[in-house]
């Protein structure tokens, strides 16, 4: 089964450059992680892992009811929690991904994950699927 | 030795037991086999760490490094048997023996850090591969103690009894340490024939996953995942082999259309039929990235030399995944691959699909005169698939009389009866021949 793994790192109390500066990591965290993600894949279990830029630049696109779709600008003050990058893995079980989340080397406090697990095809009920592939028609 | 049983089946803390189990196995073994030389003796010792594992963990908490400390209690226990050996024999005179023992305490550093070295993973899996053992051997040992699957797993994935593995297993490693088969990278100039044995490994236990000769379901994709899995290990292990990442790519391709070979009430779909949104892009992706590497890899232009079996199977593969339609299909590409295939890998299924490729590329004749050719080999009695390709193509030509004869052989070929029925719904949609 694949899982996303999400982190958000903390970046409270920064705002502006400063806040982009920080979203940048050391150059020990980042040959840390190289480490980490090469076990990953001598693990056999990484399928993709992409670092994020910035929330600070981050864009939204709103739909509000009856009106065009809004573009707004980051940053967004109000979000605590912003994704700073995530990885596809490929476990057998649930405890399998936490058991890799635990070994991510993040500095005490630095970070959170949050694991996601990703739709199968097959998990969908075929009815749903027929009905979708009918409308498409 | 059967793997550690953990007390509390499915409970929080056994489940995550078993997840550093997995993670951890092949590695922990593969540490302590350079050791000691023995992967069966290894295989036990880190059993026997699991369990202490099992015991203090719970109180002490997971280590920081779960991995290093099952290394050291399995070094730990290791040198206890040793010492304990060398005291008993110590009273027998074995004056060699104890030398040999005394010498190994000597060369032991207990605080010796236990990390990981690089080729250790890479030495268990030639080793599991050894070319002493039987195929049977091989595949169950390398999901034992590479996969770091239980020998339960390993018997409801073949659908076999608990002790037959059990058994395959025991035997395997009595094998081993009988034929004294030393704990070691093979060297380079054997390097190719024994990666072949390994790779031979990996792809039967994908395909015992994905075409599932026995049972009820039709494929079994935990075995393609396993497979997948290995795969990928050995890629990042042996970076510079093509055909490693030949093999990856050609199970990434297949295994992106599991979901979409199957249909409502698990009818199988043929590959011409199969809605093509259902593949799975990820893979499909993944796949064509790994054939491009083993293409770098192994194409040396003007040299001939070129793709090996694996990574020529994954082009043709690549050929149907980058198709949008199965009409945009590179037919002409496919039959000059199937051509290369044949030279590398000559085998009469081989030319069975470049008939059918060439049919496509060129009509329906062209690849009938190389099926009639192919009838009359005995390798191919038997074999469904030649009268089911042949029935094809008459009935392309409207030689349908001809075309459900062959039909109704081929079903009456096969034991597979998802297989069998739709042959024969084929069969008896052929209409009468028009009269000439």
């Amino acid at each position: 089964m694949r899982f996303m793994m999400f982190i958000y790192p903390k970046i409270e109390g920064q705002a502006g450059p400063a806040a982009t500066e920080a979203w940048l990591p050391s150059a020990e965290a980042l040959a840390a992680m190289g480490k980490y993600n090469d076990e990953l894949a001598k693990a056999g279990v990484l399928l993709s892992l992409d670092g994020l830029h910035s929330p600070a630049e981050a864009v939204r696109v709103q739909f509000p009811s009856g009106k065009a779709p809004v573009v707004k600008d980051g940053p967004f003050t109000e979000a605590k929690e912003m994704i700073g990058g995530y990885w596809l893995i490929d476990v057998k079980s649930q405890d399998e991904a936490i058991e890799w989340a635990k070994r991510c080397p993040l500095g005490e406090g630095a970070a959170e994950l949050e694991l996601r697990q990703v739709f199968e095809l097959s998990e969908f009920p075929p009815e749903l699927l027929a009905s979708a592939a009918n409308s498409e028609k | 030795m059967t793997p550690p049983r953990i007390s509390q089946p499915g409970t929080g803390a056994s489940r995550s037991y078993e997840a550093v189990w997995r993670i951890e196995s092949a590695r922990v073994i593969a540490a302590l086999a350079r050791r000691t030389g023995d992967v069966g003796l290894a295989e036990d010792l880190a059993h026997d760490a699991f369990v202490s594992a099992l015991e203090q963990w719970p109180v002490s908490g997971v280590p920081k490094n779960p991995g290093a400390w099952l290394v050291t209690v399995g070094k730990r226990r290791w040198f206890d048997s040793l010492r304990r050996r060398g005291t008993l024999e110590g009273k027998h005179s074995d004056l060699t023996r104890q030398a040999e023992v005394r010498q190994q305490l000597a060369g032991a550093d207990f605080d010796e850090v236990d990390e990981e070295v690089g080729d250790d993973r890479l030495r268990l899996i030639f080793t599991a591969c050894h070319p002493v053992l039987s195929r049977e051997a091989r595949v169950a040992l390398t999901l034992r103690l590479v996969a770091g699957l239980t020998t339960e797993e390993i018997a409801r994935a073949y659908l076999v009894r608990e002790p037959t593995v059990a058994q395959r297993v025991v035997r395997a490693k009595r094998s081993l340490s009988e034929a004294r088969v030393p704990f070691e990278l093979p060297p380079a100039s054997q390097l190719e024939e024994r990666l072949d044995a390994v790779l031979e490994v990996v792809y039967l236990v994908f395909n015992e996953g994905y075409a599932a000769t026995a049972g009820e379901q039709w494929a079994r994709p935990e075995l393609c995942h396993e497979a997948l899995r290995l795969g990928r290990i050995i890629a990042e292990l042996l970076p510079a082999e093509p055909e490693v990442h030949g093999l990856v790519a050609l199970m990434e391709l297949q295994a992106s259309r599991l979901h979409a070979r199957f249909g409502p009430g698990g009818k199988a779909v043929l590959l011409a039929d199969q809605d093509r949104s259902r593949w799975d892009l990820l893979l499909v992706n993944r796949g064509l990235a790994a054939l491009d590497r083993a293409s770098e890899l192994a194409v040396v232009p003007g040299s001939g030399r070129g793709l090996g079996p694996y990574g020529l199977q994954a082009a043709i593969a690549a050929c149907h995944a980058r198709a949008a339609t199965l009409a945009a299909t590179d037919w002409v590409r496919i039959c000059a691959l199937y051509e290369a295939l044949a030279q590398v890998a000559p085998s009469p299924v081989v030319e069975l699909n470049r008939a059918v490729a060439l049919s496509m590329a060129y009509g329906p004749e062209v690849g009938l005169e190389v099926v009639d050719s192919l009838v009359p080999n005995p390798q191919l009695a038997g074999y469904y698939l030649l009268p089911s390709v042949r029935g094809d193509l008459l009935a392309k030509l409207g030689r349908f009389e001809e075309a459900r004869a062959d039909l109704q052989r081929a079903a009456s070929l096969t034991r597979n009866e998802s297989e069998q029925q739709l042959l024969l719904d084929r069969a008896a949609r052929m209409p009468p021949s028009a009269p000439k």
